[in-house]
């Protein structure tokens, strides 16, 4: 199979594209693919200051390299979940990045521990207040990830979600007819509220398969191991369904989650609405004044439960 | 040639020669989530694979995080 574009050898097929890429054609089709959601999406632009949520995954250190590759300038933070030799082994995989590639662009990373604040690692603390353990590790993380934002100063977020994660997403809230969630699907969320950081997903247009093949290409060293709790998680089902779907009809997964966003710039003026939207439901949490539907907000409630939890 | 596979870290003998889209095919593996490497090289489903080969098949996958917000926390869980 050769490059479709300077006719070597290739080093990667893509059916979903019809076409088959050497290293350095494919290291062009990523860039281009990140630069095409970052303008159409209005993301962020050169002058503006990125953190990126980095987890030791190939998607998140993949896009750490990819922003500072196009020249943006982009931070990192990384949350230390307290999940054994699975939270070690991705921590010195994200130091290594942050000492070598990523501190000779001037990036910076910071760093926040689980078990510092919550007393608890993730997997105690999901089971002192009994909630599933990703669940209770969204909720911390969006909200480490929001604070340090805010508190820093950063324009905008950026998250790893790629192709595969939205359109699983997107499957499990179709099929449970979750229509709520569908508004917060796109790939760019406004800083809607005083207190709310604007997130972005600039991968949204490549794929997983993509994504780990640009990290081997690139020599980017990432944690291969699956997070331990996430063993037999309905996210991982549904990957693997469109996973066969895609290899059987190239392309699926693309028409699945980019038509859906289509749809959606149809309906609606997405953006404002959900700024009219979350205006009218959210204020500054009593005790960390980050925007909540409630009086006390999740991640609050979360640790003063565990708190109470570990004490007793 | 030596097939290293991962979740769980093991190691399989397959006989050779065979194309890569062949090999993924014995051992039931899908190629959308799955990447092959010849040494410390990347390739296509097209390439021959031989009995000297040194072969790593690396999963794609990964993810655990929640599918939905907590239902309670719509708003706050962005």
């Amino acid at each position: 199979m050769n490059c479709t574009k300077c006719k070597i050898k290739a080093v990667i097929g893509l059916p979903r594209h019809n076409a088959a890429f050497c290293k350095s054609c494919f290291n062009g089709f990523v860039h281009d693919q990140v630069a095409r959601a970052v303008k159409s999406e209005k993301m962020f632009g050169k002058d503006d200051r990125i953190l990126v949520a980095v987890s030791g995954g190939k998607d998140s250190l993949a896009l750490w390299d990819i922003l500072l590759k196009l020249g943006y300038k982009a931070d990192a933070l990384y949350v230390n979940l307290g999940i054994g030799a699975y939270s070690e082994q991705s921590l010195a995989k994200v130091t290594k990045f942050a000492e070598a590639p990523a501190a000779s662009h001037g990036a910076t990373l910071h760093l926040h521990k689980v078990e510092q604040e919550a007393g608890a690692g993730i997997k105690e603390l999901a089971q002192l207040i009994h909630r599933p353990t990703c669940s209770t590790c969204g909720t911390i993380k969006r909200y480490q990830f929001n604070r340090v934002a805010i508190e820093e100063r950063y324009d905008v977020m950026a998250t790893g979600h790629n192709l595969d994660d939205e359109a699983a997403r997107l499957l499990g809230n179709v099929l449970h007819w979750q229509e709520e969630y569908l508004d917060k699907q796109g790939p760019s969320l406004p800083a809607s509220v005083e207190g709310f950081a604007k997130k972005v997903k600039p991968l949204y247009r490549l794929s997983e398969r993509e994504l780990a093949a640009y990290a081997v290409l690139n020599r980017i060293d990432y944690i291969v191991e699956e997070c331990p709790m996430a063993k037999g998680s309905k996210m991982l089902q549904y990957k693997e369904v469109l996973n066969r779907l895609e290899t059987e009809s190239p392309g699926t997964k693309q028409t699945f989650y980019w038509g859906f966003l289509e749809k959606q710039s149809k309906k609606q003026p997405t953006a404002t609405t959900m700024i009219e939207k979350d205006r009218a439901v959210l204020h500054p949490c009593t005790s960390c004044h980050q925007p909540t539907t409630a009086e006390v907000c999740s991640y609050c409630k979360m640790m003063a439960r565990a708190k109470t939890a570990v004490s007793s | 040639m030596q097939v290293q596979l991962s979740h769980p870290t093991r190691t399989v003998e397959v006989k050779g020669p065979k194309k890569v889209k062949e090999l993924l095919r014995e051992l039931n593996l899908v190629v959308e989530a799955h990447l092959v490497i010849k040494g410390d090289d990347l390739v296509t489903e097209d390439e021959m694979l031989h009995d000297k080969d040194q072969i790593e098949i690396r999963p794609v996958i990964s993810g655990g995080s929640p599918l939905t917000p907590h239902p309670l926390r719509l708003t706050d869980s962005r």
